[in-house]
């Protein structure tokens, strides 16, 4: 369970810490025990521990002590156009220990072109310098090309990263073709990563986004007009049905509509390995606010794939995670000032799109699924910490209360009620989409890295004192099946005869002549369909299939070909 | 309808003297069954009912009690689709024989011109080859190989002024065929303002092109490489995104060949949410399934080459039928394209040479009878409707097609539920040398066929003449696809919120491009006129053709608004 940490870890380890009179509650069973920490790591669990003297302790009275969420997908000091998020590392991290979120992991974009090397330290520097909490990175896959296989490779073997988001929206910019998609998740279902999806049809978008400029649509509402939930629905199946033919385990990032949810439900129940990841958002709150009169509120609920306008959505996604079907919860912060949204005030297009809710993650799920009854709270600690633990291959060191596990856990007062209001909450935002929400729930206290963070609802973080969490490849949670598939999934040919009847003449001339002025194909492809010339290659030479040459065989082993009897 | 002119072909042999009396069989249409007698005279049916008072000297058949049904439309057929320069073993006058002698009375064939390749000119060439050697009435559909800004004007004036009111696109056959998402969505938007049916052979091209070459990477050659390669979920996926498109366009689709369980389940789940989707399931696949792609006989296995491919899982057939029976599914076509043994050796040694198609024209209406109503799954009516009165309405040949009514053409099967046959490729009217179904028993089979008023099989005596068919023309609008259409386009008219003017703060963007494009992409053609680095969706040229509601309101730009309507927009007011 070694790991390299930074160099310059500011000392916290001389904090020793005693949670009394607690009840634990993991992902599998609640009971209630006393906890002892020691530099950063639970030590001791149970009733009448034996400790040092004068170690502080913290009496829980009976209240839930649960391991601090992770918050799998957060886009924090992100750069967009010369300018970045509004909520940094620093700003964005404590926004999640006041929501009881003791790690976070972002994304990292490469610019289309960049080296995704370069990109993942320069995101590594930003958030050595500026994390309260401890943080992992997925890197976005922007382009796709042998150099960029290469740097997939080191920065799963030497740099820690284990999935890596591509994306089938964003025509022209991000977007992949269904080629490349096959070939990423060819790639890192063989080096173990974690293949994670935007999700939507970025062709068909740009269609509808023409569409509705055209009639005068510019609002916001022309945001989520372009991009019904059906074409959210259709990525999501066709990422599914890529995945199973490459046997790669695939990561739905940000299911919007229940559409997108149900296709995902479909697809475990045939026994696909997906992973749904709702986000605070879509948990909480709705899309019909896109026809706000006000244009700076409508923009701030603007990201992609879009709120749903159907106001049953949060209900039903609520239910899908509570069953399990969908199985993690991000919160995909990314704040925008209303002046950098306001960049798309005559063509909504341009709004650059995020909402936040990094802060809110935990409540909004405690209040909507638990207190509603859906969902115990074992799954609710599942949703917001355990599983995103497994499937980044940290668990047990985090998503656990258990001796060795990390100390990032969080007292929860079930019985706190309170109210969202942009004046109030940690984030940097002039907004919030949830605003004026009342939900029940909220942590009391927090402890990261083994020390107190949030007491009495002050927050004491220092900036700096997160460290980077590798996350190594091949997570048992995703991997073991695909694994035992792999073994079962060889492919034979039949052995037959040659066949040795009449052959046809044909022409050698092109099946199609290549029009010139045709998009449809790059134009080094000869014009023959001649799928040998492929460039595609499973990762080392194909190799020519042995026969013998025109040697004539009059008796093949698989009996004589005759071409009238087809028995 | 039924008394609407068409143009026959000038020269048309003249078999107007016919007169004919169907007595004593029970009619059946899609709808009813009655007990009455047909009278045929010109090659039309001229009255319908007991005790009709006709001619004397007129031609009687005796139908003794047996079904007297529309004769069958086969709407898949591929006559006339050469492969490398070489042209399938069942021409025009040899498959409609085929047909004939099935049941079907009339089929509608692809034309399948290459990619750039003139689509009238295609048509032309099919038309006169169909002129020539048809036996029975014809129509094409037209396939689309390649989109680009000069096949709208051609597809108008198919539309318009040749009776061509179908249209087939391609989501599979990477680089030559295939089009991308954003083609389908302009070919559709088009085909819809004509009033169209989109056809779609629906299968995942790129993922296709993957795993052909990652199966001959691993020395898999023979023809169980084909359905190895084209798996069924790329098929459902393929289904998935053409409905989705054509929901976002409000345009009906309509697939061909459903060859898989989950490929049917897809088109059944998206008619229950309201998608105007039809699908067509083919004579191979409610008949046979794709085990024999592993057979030891190459030949066998090859004949069985199709694409999409016959399902591995021996339970499809039975799962289409009841999908047929229910509704779900609603015209069978044949996709009879006949390619003998020696052509399909072209691809001996590289599955993906080996030339697609399988035989079926003529076992069609068999097979249905025999996998569903013998079954106890469908009934006598659901048969004429899945069998020909569906095609005709889809197609809007409807009442002229596809039904025993005054006024209809003389398209007229016998039709007996206890004939028993046994499928061989010794008996067969097809040129091919082998028979997919071989050695299958088929129950129920026609007695007498009556083609344009004539008896052209008789107890099984064939009797045609090749020349005989003519072309059908076929308007736009088929009510089945598009009185839904008409009504959703007015229902879905968006509208903008009038919102006062944004009149915050702005953050500056630098004019910096979004993106710098790496010159060695490889993800699009560099033929392709590249949008500017910013991405401007106003540039792109799709419009939208005709002029909508709102053209005449105009945009305002910028002027300052002080007290806007919607109120001041107040950034931390979010109430």
């Amino acid at each position: 369970m070694s790991y390299q940490g930074k160099k310059n870890i500011p000392k916290i380890t001389s904090e020793r810490l005693l949670i009394k009179g607690g009840r634990i509650v993991n992902d599998d069973q609640s009971f209630y025990a006393d906890i002892y920490m020691e530099d950063g790591v639970i030590k001791q669990i149970g009733d009448n521990l034996i400790v040092p003297g004068g170690v502080k302790t913290v009496e829980a009275n009976g209240k839930m002590v649960i391991p601090g969420g992770i918050d799998i997908h957060t886009h924090l000091q992100m750069p967009f156009r010369g300018t970045t998020t509004v909520d940094d590392f620093s700003q964005g991290t404590k926004a999640a220990l006041a929501g009881g979120t003791t790690m976070i992991v972002d994304h990292v974009i490469p610019e289309p072109g960049a080296s995704l090397v370069e990109a993942f330290e320069r995101w590594r520097e930003w958030a050595d310098e500026k994390t309260c909490c401890d943080y992992s990175l997925h890197v976005d896959i922007t382009h796709w090309n042998d150099s960029t296989k290469q740097e997939v490779e080191s920065l799963i073997k030497e740099k820690g990263v284990n999935s890596f988001q591509v994306y089938m929206a964003y025509k022209d910019l991000y977007q992949m073709s269904n080629s490349e998609l096959y070939e990423i998740f060819t790639f890192l279902g063989e080096h173990g990563g974690i293949a994670q999806v935007h999700a939507e049809n970025g062709e068909i978008i740009a269609e509808e986004q023409t569409r509705m400029l055209e009639m005068g649509i510019t609002g916001p509402e022309g945001h989520v007009l372009s991009r019904p939930e059906e074409l959210e629905a259709e990525a999501v199946f066709r990422a599914v049905t890529i995945a199973s033919q490459t046997n790669c385990p695939l990561y739905v990032t940000r299911v919007m509509s229940k559409s997108a949810a149900d296709i995902i439900s479909q697809a475990r129940k045939k026994g696909n390995v997906v992973f749904g990841e709702p986000i605070t958002a879509s948990l909480g709150t709705d899309g019909t606010h896109y026809w706000s009169k006000n244009w700076a509120k409508a923009a701030s609920f603007v990201t992609s794939p879009p709120l749903s306008p159907d106001p049953t959505t949060p209900d039903y996604l609520n239910t899908l995670l509570s069953s399990g079907d969908l199985s993690v919860t991000g919160s995909a912060h990314c704040t925008f000032t209303v002046a950098q949204k306001a960049i798309g005030k005559d063509d909504f297009t341009q709004i650059p799109e995020g909402v936040n809710g990094v802060e809110e993650r935990m409540s909004v799920i405690w209040d909507k699924a638990v207190v509603t009854g859906k969902m115990d709270e074992n799954m609710f600690v599942a949703v917001t910490s355990t599983n995103a633990a497994k499937i980044l291959n940290l668990y047990p060191r985090k998503g656990r209360i258990a001796v060795g596990s990390d100390s990032d856990l969080v007292i929860w007062d079930t019985d706190a009620i309170r109210t969202i209001t942009a004046k109030t909450h940690h984030s940097a935002a002039e907004y919030n989409v949830l605003e004026g929400m009342e939900l029940r729930g909220a942590p009391l206290l927090v402890i990261c890295q083994g020390k107190i963070v949030l007491e009495d609802g002050n927050l004491h973080a220092t900036s700096g004192t997160g460290r980077f969490i590798p996350c190594t490849p091949f997570p048992d949670f995703a991997y073991k099946r695909v694994k035992a598939r792999k073994q079962m999934a060889t492919l034979k040919a039949v052995p037959r005869g040659m066949y040795d009847g009449p052959v046809s003449e044909f022409t050698a001339m092109s099946r199609g002549g290549t029009p010139s002025a045709s998009t449809r194909s790059s134009p080094t492809k000869a014009p023959l369909r001649n799928l040998h010339q492929s460039g595609f290659t499973l990762s080392g030479p194909e190799e020519a299939p042995v026969r013998p040459a025109g040697r004539r065989i009059v008796v093949p082993p698989g009996g004589r070909s005759n071409i009238t009897s087809l028995s | 309808m039924s008394g609407t002119g068409y143009q026959g072909k000038k020269n048309i042999p003249h078999l107007t003297s016919e007169r004919l009396l169907i007595k004593g069989g029970r009619v059946v249409n899609d709808d009813q069954s009655l007990y009455a007698d047909v009278y045929v005279e010109d090659g039309l049916i001229k009255q319908v009912g007991e005790n009709l008072i006709v001619p004397g000297g007129v031609k009687v058949i005796e139908a003794n009690g047996c079904m007297v049904i529309p004769g069958g439309i086969d709407v898949n057929t591929c006559l006339h689709k050469p492969y490398l320069g070489s042209p399938p073993v069942d021409d025009f006058y040899q498959g409609t024989k085929a047909a004939l002698a099935g049941g079907t009375t009339m089929i509608i064939d692809h034309v399948t011109p290459q990619p750039g390749d003139s689509l009238l000119e295609a048509f032309e060439k099919w038309q006169d080859a169909a002129d020539k050697k048809s036996c029975c009435d014809y129509s094409l559909h037209v396939d689309i190989p390649h989109w680009h800004e000069g096949v709208k004007e051609e597809l108008e004036q198919l539309v318009q002024d040749k009776g061509i009111n179908s249209f087939q696109v391609y989501m599979a056959y990477k680089g030559f065929f295939q089009m991308s998402d954003s083609q389908l969505y302009e070919s559709f938007s088009f085909l819809k303002e004509l009033g169209a049916v989109v056809l779609v052979h629906a299968e995942n091209g790129d993922l296709i092109a993957q795993e052909q070459s990652k199966i001959l990477g691993m020395g898999i050659t023979g023809p169980e490489g084909h359905p190895l390669s084209r798996p069924e979920e790329l098929e459902a996926e393929a289904v998935f995104r053409a409905i989705t498109l054509g929901n976002r366009v409000n345009c009906p689709v309509y697939i061909t060949k459903v060859m898989s369980k989950s490929a049917a389940e897809t088109v059944a789940n998206a008619r229950k949410k309201g998608s105007v989707v039809f699908g067509e399931p083919i004579t191979a696949s409610l008949a046979t399934d794709g085990s024999h792609y592993w057979s030891k006989n190459w030949a066998k296995a090859a004949a069985y080459v199709t694409s999409p491919p016959l399902s591995p899982d021996q339970t499809t057939p039975d799962h289409l039928n009841s999908l047929l029976a229910c509704g779900d599914l609603q015209v069978v076509g044949s996709g009879h394209c006949a390619y003998s043994t020696s052509q399909k050796a072209i691809g001996k040694d590289n599955f993906t040479l080996i030339p697609e198609g399988t035989n079926g024209v003529e076992e069609r209406m068999g097979f249905v009878w025999d996998k569903s109503v013998a079954m106890g799954k469908m009934d006598e009516n659901q048969f004429v409707a899945v069998t020909s009165t569906n095609a005709a309405k889809i197609f809007n040949l409807y009442p002229r097609k596809g039904r025993i009514a005054v006024g209809s053409d003389a398209d007229i099967v016998i039709w007996d539920p206890a004939k028993i046959k046994t499928i061989t490729a010794k008996a067969q009217q097809s040129a091919l040398d082998y028979n997919i179904f071989e050695g299958m028993e088929c129950r129920g089979g026609p007695v007498y066929v009556v083609s344009q008023g004539r008896i052209v099989f008789d107890e099984g005596k064939l009797q045609v003449q090749q020349g005989t068919g003519r072309f059908i023309s076929r308007k736009p609008f088929p009510d089945i696809a598009y009185q839904r259409i008409q009504f959703r386009n007015k229902m879905m008219t968006k509208q903008g919120v009038s919102r006062g003017m944004y009149d915050g703060p702005v953050y500056d963007v630098p004019a910096t491009p979004k993106y710098i494009t790496p010159s060695p992409s490889a993800k699009t053609s560099p033929t392709t006129h590249q949008p500017p680095p910013i991405r401007n969706l106003h540039q792109s040229n799709f419009s939208l053709s005709g002029a909508q509601t709102d053209d005449n309101i105009p945009r305002r730009s910028g002027h300052r608004i002080v007290a806007p309507p919607g109120g001041r927009s107040n950034i931390t007011n979010l109430g």
